[in-house]
Order: C-alpha cells, then structure tokens, then sequence
C-alpha cells in the first residue's frame, strides 16, 4: 500500500517537474575514510558540492564515515530523511550502495570509482590511466637520473591503473627509464600511514629516483614531503597538490570529482539525471595533469607542449594507454 | 664490496629510524609493566603524543615545545591509567583498550575543531620539526675504509629522538636494574606483597612506573609526528603501539633484548620497503612483502606457544594489589 502511495506521489512529482522546470533536489555526499579535508579526493568532492550550494544555495548535506559499518547507516540515514541524490565517494563503498540504492529504488545515487548495475545509481569511472600517462610523461621529461618512483596507497587493482599508465607514459618518453615501485600496504591502513610513506619515497631516492608520484591518500603526503627534504620533485593526486611544497611538486594528477559530483548535483536539478555508467577521460576533462603558478618553474616549454600533444593524441584516439582493470595485467613494468 | 654497502647502509639507517619509536614505547611498556600494570594503551598514549605535539608546533614553529606537550598529552592519560588501575583496581587490559580508544577518537576531533584540515595538522615549518643531526667528527671517520662508511652512513644524521632513544636503553638497564627505585619496581611485579610488607608503597611505585611510561610513550608519539613525519594525521602511530608490546614479549621484559627486538622488526620493516616489487633471485615472482610484515606477529606467537624459548611476564602483572589486612 505504502509502495503505491509512493509511486503515485512520484508520479505527481514528476508531473509537477517540467511546470517548476527546476526540480528540487536536497544533495548529500557520503566521504570514504579519509575524511572531508584530505587534501586529496574526498576534498575535492566536498569543492564540487560547495560549488553547487554556492551557485544554487541549496545545502548540501555531509557525512564524513570513520568506521567501516558507518558506511551503510549514513547512506540509508540520507534516504530515510528524502536526501536525493547521494554522492558515496570511494570504490569501498560499493556494497553499501548496492545495498541501500535497492532498499530505496526511488532515491537516486552517485558511486564514485566503482560500478554498480542498478538503474537509479550512476557510476562513474575515472580513465586514471590516461591522466596518469601524463604525469608519467612529465616525470620522465623532468627526471636527470633516468629512475623515477611511484607509490601507492593500499594495494587495489585501481592503484596499480595509476602506476600502469604511470610507467606507459614514461617508457614514452624514454624507453629506458628505471621506475620503482612500491605499495604501502594491503590494508585500509595504507591510506593513513604518512611515515610509512616517506620511509618508501626516501628508498626510492636513495636508489637514484629524482621523481616520485604517489596515488596514496593521506599517506602521499609523506612521500611529497619526503621528496622536497631530498630536494626531488613530487607529483600529487586526485586533488591539486601543487601547493603543499611549492617548487617541489612538478603536477598533479586530476581526478575531477569535483565536476562529476556538482554534474550530478546539476543534472538532477535541470531533470537530467541518469543513471548507468558515466567514464570520465581525457577527453571529458575528467582526469588531467595540473599547472599553476607553483609549478611553472619546474616545467619546461617543450613539456607542456609534449603533454599537450600527447593529450591530442589520446583524445583523438590516436594511443591508446592500457588499462590495468581490464585485464589485471600491465604490459610494461 | 661498495655496492653491498650501497645497499646495506640504506637499510640499516632506515632501521634505526623506523625501530626509534618502537624503542620508545617498548621501554614505555617495560616500565608499566614491570611495575605490574598491563599497558595495552601503548598505542593511544603514542598518538596523543603525536597530535599534541605536531598541533603545539604548528603553532608555536617550536619542536621542543611540541615535545613537551606530547609528554604532557601522554602523561595525563597515563595518569588515567594508573588511577584506574591502582587507585581504582580496575582492569588493567580494559582501561588500557579504552585509552586506545579515547586517544584516537579525541585527537580526530580535537584536530577538526582546531584546524578544520579534516584531522590533520598544517604542515610543520623547518623550526617545527626535528632536523637531522651531523655525526661529529664524520668526516674524519669517513676516512676509514669501510668501517667508516658503514659508520657515518648507518649512525649519521639521525633526528634527536633516534640518539635519545639508543641511549635510553641503558639508562632504563641501569635504573632497573642497577638501583634501589629499580629494584623496588621489579619487585612490585612479581610479589607485590613482599614489597608492601618492606614498607614501601606499592601504589606509588606502580604510579611511577605507568608514568614513565607515558612519558616516553609522549616522545615516542613526537617522534612519529614531528621527526619521522611533518603534521599529524589521523590514525598515524599505526599499530606501533601493538608491534612495541610483541617486542616487548619476544624480549622477555628486559631492556637489551628489547633494544634488539625492536631493530629486529624495524629491520624487517626496512628489508620489507627495499625488496618490495624485487624478483627473488631464482623464484622469478616479486617478494611477498604481506609475508614480511606479518612476521613480526608471527614471531610473537610463535614465542608465545613455547616454540623459541619461554616469554615469562613479570609474575604479578596484570593482578590489582590489594593490601593485607
């Protein structure tokens, strides 16, 4: 009965809709472990939803998860109270999306770097590879040594994309180059470990890396700062990063959840939201490498005109970077 | 021969750097329990000490000061401890899971509400934290073939915690065992009530103990957040606290073996870091570095089933006194 009464609200709704032309939406977003202001990812979803509430002044509601049951409460809590859509950022919280986005066939959700196959959740999916490829272009370009490093968080199929691309973008650059790899561990706790971080850049530098990229959360924080002690460059993820050590990180390498998030926020409001899979390149300025005023001295005319043409190049089609996922395997190491 | 040093002295310096807080907080333990108070809370007494010492130099730009207001941090929790345990007679085990608990529960909080970093620290300015130190006289001892790479390589320019806490060791020998407050302690683990039918307290033995335990779990923790790292992040020790109390049990509660223990897991962390990715020489597959990182654990255990000699706790730990009537 109460199904019904929902379906013919719904459907009231709807017609209501195209009148208002402007649907109402009351966003949330459910951050990983990690918290809000990682400086990395969940900080740049939080940007995406600040931006839309200052464009829209429509709050958006947050909940940051600490612990691992959390996750499944916070998202069914936002359902409960009519929250719509949800954003749940990270691939760890797959199951609980699929899960509560069952329970409420009506309210609509947002995974971030995972896929689920129900029809009210959008799924949306990063070519990490692609932007990583260039960040492996400029690492090679800016590295003297002819070693360069990479450092990841915990060891997931999705990290070892990153250093797939990573390495595909270095090799070419230079076929020979030497890149070192490390994970930081295989638990949840990879994420977190700052020490342990900087413990892994500085075996990297003392075997001759001068260039180290890390796709590790809160633990790359130790390896950026490792890197500038040594006097090596750095390259940030997800968010910009630059600024941490200004003249010691050479890019960053975008992960613009930020615009997939306020997207979804936006569509959902104009009426056009939909669900499925959404993948985000290159070519959608859904991955990137950063350049700003921190980094414009240590990158070079001839790279940025490199990467550029490298970015052509893969939006046309013309290279093609592996993905590590499809086949969990990776054909250069 | 040189490149074998190209790869040995790496290690052996990441070893020194990686067991340093590991030292510190066993000795933490050794005292706590010797004294016969259990002290699982290693761990949260070590991250207070990290968030108040990486939040006291954000703002002041004083390592020093930080240091101090680690030990401050860790000491009021282990005054928590001891009162709950001594005063109180509560459980030891208890009390000490709860300050694990407490401690990254409030340092998570207290960081958002100060900072609003999302429970980080901002980043520390050089003043901030604990810059390396020259070994003096290095380049003279560099002269020495061999000997004196090894040397300047695997001791030299280490921050301040690393040499405290080498010296720490003997020190912690010599009280425990060399004077009369030592040997007062020792007996308070193991017959409490010899020690109460001398006339001599127990409880303010047993205080102390747990108090210098918190001291050195405050240094330990500022070590973590301002020498080895530069901010303090949530969750940062790590389960230091946990390794610290195994290399406590492999070193049978006392100081040298733990000195040992503690580079044993620190080398096997730093082996972990350098040979990760490596193909092994005629296995052709990468090193399992999970297996690595296990060991530690497994190595307890395995000493705790009787299979490596015999871990003897101090008889009375764990047991509230209550005196006779």
């Amino acid at each position: 009965m109460r199904r019904h009464l929902l379906a013919a609200l719904c459907g009231l709704a709807l017609l209501a809709g195209p009148a208002a032309a402007q649907q109402e939406v009351r966003p949330a977003i459910v951050f990983d472990m990690g918290g809000r202001f990682d400086r990395s990812f969940n900080e740049a979803v939080h940007r995406g939803g600040q931006e839309f509430q200052r464009a829209t002044g429509i709050q958006v509601a947050e909940f940051e998860v600490t612990a691992e049951p959390q996750r499944e409460q916070a998202l069914r809590n936002f359902a409960r109270r009519g929250q719509d859509p949800i954003v749940a950022v990270g691939f760890a919280q797959r199951a609980a999306v699929e899960t509560v986005a069952r329970e409420f066939p009506n309210t609509r959700f947002v995974v971030l770097d995972s896929f689920v196959d129900l029809p009210n959740v959008r799924s949306v999916l990063f070519r990490e590879e692609q932007g990583s490829y260039l960040a492996g272009m400029m690492a090679a370009m800016a590295s003297r040594s002819g070693r360069i490093g990479f450092v990841g968080g915990m060891d997931i199929p999705l990290i070892r994309k990153f250093a797939c691309g990573y390495v595909q973008g270095a090799r070419a650059v230079n076929p020979q180059i030497q890149v070192f790899q490390n994970m930081t561990g295989s638990t949840p706790a990879a994420w977190r470990d700052p020490v342990r971080g900087s413990e892994l850049a500085r075996s990297q530098i003392e075997r001759g890396a001068d260039v180290i990229f890390h796709a590790a959360g809160g633990t790359g924080r130790g390896v950026l700062q490792a890197a500038a002690d040594a006097g090596r460059l750095g390259i940030g993820v997800d968010s910009n990063q630059n600024h941490l050590h200004p003249g010691h990180v050479l890019t960053s390498m975008l992960k613009r959840v930020d615009v997939a998030a306020r997207l979804a926020f936006e569509e959902a409001r104009a009426g056009r939201f939909t669900g499925g899979r959404q993948v985000l390149g290159l070519a959608e300025d859904g991955v990137g490498v950063a350049f700003d005023e921190h980094n414009d001295r240590l990158v070079t005319a001839e790279m940025r005109q490199r990467v550029d043409r490298a970015r052509a190049e893969i939006v046309a089609g013309r290279v093609s970077v592996h993905d590590f996922m499809t086949d969990n395997n990776c054909p250069v190491n | 021969m040189e490149a074998a040093l190209d790869l040995i002295v790496p290690i052996l310096a990441a070893t020194l750097r990686v067991a340093t807080p590991l030292i510190l907080a066993a000795l933490a333990g050794l005292f706590a329990e010797r004294s016969g108070v259990v002290d699982v809370g290693l761990e949260g007494k070590m991250l207070a000490g990290a968030f108040a010492a990486a939040a006291t130099a954000a703002v002041t730009g004083d390592v020093w000061l930080g240091l101090g207001a680690a030990i401050l941090a860790s000491s009021a929790l282990a005054l928590l401890h001891a009162f709950a345990c001594v005063t109180l007679r509560g459980s030891q085990v208890v009390s000490g899971m709860a300050i694990n608990v407490l401690a990254a529960g409030l340092t998570a909080t207290l960081a958002l509400a100060w900072f609003r970093q999302g429970g980080q620290t901002p980043a520390l300015p050089p003043d901030g934290r604990f810059q390396p130190i020259a070994l003096p006289g290095a380049q003279w001892i560099a002269e020495v073939p061999l000997l004196g790479r090894l040397v300047v390589g695997v001791l030299g320019g280490h921050t301040a915690p690393v040499y405290l806490a080498l010296l720490l060791v003997p020190l912690a020998a010599f009280v425990l065992w060399r004077t009369r407050f030592g040997l007062r302690l020792r007996a308070c683990g193991e017959a409490p009530g010899a020690v109460d039918a001398a006339g001599v307290s127990v409880a303010k033995l047993r205080y102390a103990g747990v108090m210098i335990a918190g001291l050195l779990c405050g240094t330990a923790g500022a070590t973590i957040s301002t020498a080895q790292g530069a901010a303090f992040s949530t969750d940062m020790t790590a389960g230091r606290g946990f390794i610290a109390l195994a290399a406590l049990i492999l070193a049978n509660w006392k100081p040298w073996p733990v000195l040992w223990t503690c580079l044993l897991f620190g080398l096997l962390d730093a082996v972990a870091i350098r040979l990760q990715g490596v193909p092994v020489p005629g296995l052709g597959v990468p090193f399992p570095v999970q297996a690595v990182q296990a060991l530690p654990y497994i190595l307890t255990v395995i000493l705790l089933a009787g299979f490596v000699g015999r871990a003897v706790a101090p008889r009375a730990v764990g047991i509230p006194y209550v005196k006779e009537r």
